[in-house]
């Protein structure tokens, strides 16, 4: 008897999912998917709305990440306005979207995945939470809420509120940094270097334990996808986007954001409502590719500051060519980490910092723009269309989850393949299933903002489980 | 509404307080002057009453019926209730509708913490609606230079076509259709920027409670409204 085995809810991510495994006739695993069960309708109800209000708008798409639609919804509105932001603004904004990746980060890290570090795969889910970690390693629970905070607590100094802060908007920023403000975070700063050094190199001294994790958790090669300043060092605000292969050879480099639709393509599958971006050149599903820190620590040449380029060249170690297994995600998300603090201070200690020129103001010159920007979870990506009037006719965002669908899904099948043998199924086991999702960090609510045609699908089932009749719209 | 000075004092009770007032003053002034709350939305000092948005109505003992209070005259010997169960539940029902009716989406209004609909929602203690949203199809127009007009946040208080037909003497706003159908319009239905009448003297903008009249180019929650030269509404009018 073939059966399948539903993970619903999957749990400790960001939204809603589940994962359906199909076991053939002898309880080998036939195939394992990831639905995307939650929908939300953002780009459609974003239509006839004056686009100045875009960046508040979308930044409501995420309470995690609401940083990271506000700066690339912004840049999309500069298209919009064709203006260039003073160049304070422009570091404003990249000091905001740096604190807002430490904090996810340090979310994903620490309150989603460390229990699976600390407690082990196999360990009681009953304990296997933030709390049990801040009752088995008080310092690394300490340190993760640390820099949570450190990271909420800059977005709030910036823009006067931790979560969906207005202070991004078309052409800069709303107001100026002021000398007390950028003191309070500069003497913030050493210590969230050492919460975060102290992390890493306790992560570095356990994850040899999980080698079977790390040999199945998404390790196939796929390409990568990011965005590189012209020096090929990292970007996460303003840059283009270059392309490397699992051999860490650069496949296309210093793409446009804006032609975006030359390269970049979105499939549509049956049976979630999330999106499948692939690399257009190769085809769909050849196209594969990851985003995120993963991706990101693969493709640049380097950080561009000293810690975390000391930690990016023993991360580079790892492997030849570009580090393939998904579990290194979670080492990824520390370096970068890291690098975000260092980069915060940089900017801070540059004598403009403190300008008051920080808005651009324009009528909209264009019609059409795009804005791209990196998020915590990889490439975020706004479209827009607007009339004379100025109001949004169509909108298209590719978001930084939807970017990994096709990697998490081939993962969950591996994972699934490696850990479910016969139809006796542990929690360890289930739980690897959803740990590999964990690993990219997926933030659903995010990624299930489309609307337009549902794609739906209707099943007319026998018994038997044979198919009698299919209903499909995409 | 020119008062004589020679105008005879009346007394009367509100919420079991002794007042007194000046002859052909309304309750509402007549609270406001004694610091008693009495909610209001299209009531704006030194513009003509228009007693649409119902908030203010009160119990006077003796009426069967309730009465607003901006429309009101005092008179002597009348016993006033500003806040009781059924004048509570009436607000809210107003409230409900007044949220239903239109799409008031607070997080990504230009007027968001500047906006008199927001604040007094919170001093009514609303926490929820007790009425389906409609999430009526409502257009923007933004034909204007200057000036956008949402109505998606519009609650029909025509506070802008007083203050154009009564203050800026151009008459350019008007109220067009019934019912949940009203809209406010300008000259005969014709997009704001082509108005042959419209001063752009941005009066409806500023003196507008909530995000529906705007200034171009605003973002969420920066709208704020200018209010500084209201007091010399009645001023105006007497020039």
């Amino acid at each position: 008897m073939s059966r399948t085995i539903t993970i619903d809810p999957v749990t400790r991510i960001e939204g809603h999912s589940k994962i359906t495994i199909q076991l053939s006739d002898d309880g080998q695993v036939e195939d394992a998917r990831f639905h995307v069960t939650q929908f939300r309708g953002f780009e459609k109800l974003s239509e006839g709305r004056p686009f100045h209000e875009m960046p508040a708008l979308t930044a409501r798409v995420c309470g995690i990440c609401p940083v990271s639609h506000l700066t690339a919804s912004a840049k999309t509105c500069d298209a919009l306005l064709a203006v260039t932001p003073p160049r304070t603004a422009r570091n404003l904004r990249r000091i905001m979207n740096l604190s807002q990746i430490i904090q996810s980060h340090a979310l994903s890290f620490f309150h989603l995945s460390s229990p699976d570090l600390v407690m082990g795969m196999d360990a009681d889910p009953a304990k296997r939470h933030l709390f049990g970690v801040a009752q088995a390693k008080p310092q690394l629970a300490m340190d993760g809420i640390a820099l949570r905070k450190f990271g909420q607590q800059i977005i709030e100094l910036l823009g006067g509120k931790r979560i969906h802060p207005a202070w991004i908007v078309p052409g800069g920023v709303s107001h100026p940094l002021s000398a007390e403000d950028r003191d309070t975070i500069l003497a913030m700063v050493p210590e969230a270097l050492v919460q975060a050094q102290r992390t890493l190199d306790w992560y570095k001294s356990v994850f040899g334990q999980f080698s079977d994790e790390i040999r199945t958790f998404a390790n196939f090669p796929t390409l990568f996808m990011g965005m590189v300043n012209p020096e090929g060092l990292m970007s996460m605000y303003a840059g283009k986007i270059r392309i490397v292969n699992a051999m860490g050879e650069i496949v296309a480099d210093q793409l446009e954001p804006s032609s975006y639709q030359q390269w970049l393509a979105e499939a549509v599958e049956p049976d979630s409502y999330l999106k499948s971006p692939y690399y257009k050149p190769m085809g769909y599903p050849e196209g594969i590719f990851r985003v995120g820190p993963l991706a990101r620590l693969n493709l640049i040449k380097a950080c561009g500051t000293t810690r975390a380029d000391e930690e990016l060249a023993e991360f580079r170690g790892l492997q030849r060519g570009a580090v393939l297994s998904s579990f290194h995600y979670h080492y990824a998300r520390l370096i970068e980490i890291i690098y975000c603090i260092e980069r915060i201070r940089n900017l801070l200690n540059d004598p403009d910092i403190l300008s008051d020129h920080v808005r651009a103001h324009a009528e909209p010159n264009a019609f059409e723009g795009v804005g791209m920007s990196e998020a915590p979870r990889g490439t975020l990506l706004h479209h827009y269309k607007i009339n004379r009037d100025g109001h949004i006719e169509w909108v298209n965002m590719i978001i930084a989850t939807g970017n990994n669908n096709l990697a998490m899904n081939k993962g969950v099948y591996q994972v699934a393949r490696n850990f479910i043998r016969g139809e006796k199924i542990q929690e360890g086991m289930l739980n690897r299933v959803e740990a590999v999702i964990r690993t990219f960090d997926p933030c659903l609510s995010c990624s299930t903002h489309a609307f337009g045609q549902m794609p739906l699908q209707v099943q007319l089932l026998a018994p038997d489980g044979a198919v009698l009749d299919e209903r499909f719209q995409a | 509404m020119k008062r004589s000075s020679k105008a005879s004092i009346k007394t009367l009770k509100i919420d079991g307080i002794d007042v007194a007032a000046r002859e052909h003053e309304t309750i509402l002034e007549l609270a406001q002057e004694n610091g008693i709350f009495i909610p209001t939305l299209c009531h704006v000092e030194g513009l003509s009453e228009y007693g649409g948005c119902r908030l203010c109505m009160v119990e006077i003992k003796g009426s069967n019926r309730l009465l607003p209070a901006c429309m009101t005259t005092v008179e002597e010997g009348m016993e006033v209730v500003t806040n009781s169960e059924k004048l509570q539940s009436y607000r809210t029902m107003i409230m409900d509708m007044l949220f239903s009716e239109r799409n008031h989406i607070c997080s990504v209004c230009v007027s968001n913490g500047n906006c008199d609909l927001q604040y007094m929602s919170v001093k009514l203690g609303m926490t929820h609606i007790g009425v389906p949203y409609l999430n009526p199809s409502v257009p923007v127009d933004t034909s204007h230079d200057y000036f956008v007009m949402d109505h998606n946040r519009c609650i029909l208080c025509q506070r802008c076509v007083r203050v154009c037909g009564e203050v800026e003497w151009a008459a350019t706003k008007g109220v067009m259709g019934r019912g949940i159908n009203t809209r406010i319009i300008h000259d005969l239905n014709q997009p704001w920027g082509d108005s042959d009448t419209c001063t752009s003297c941005g009066k409806c903008v500023n003196i507008c409670p909530t995000g529906a009249l705007f200034e171009k180019g605003k973002s969420a929650g920066e709208m704020v409204k200018r209010r500084d030269w209201l007091p010399y509404l009645k001023l105006m009018h007497e020039d």
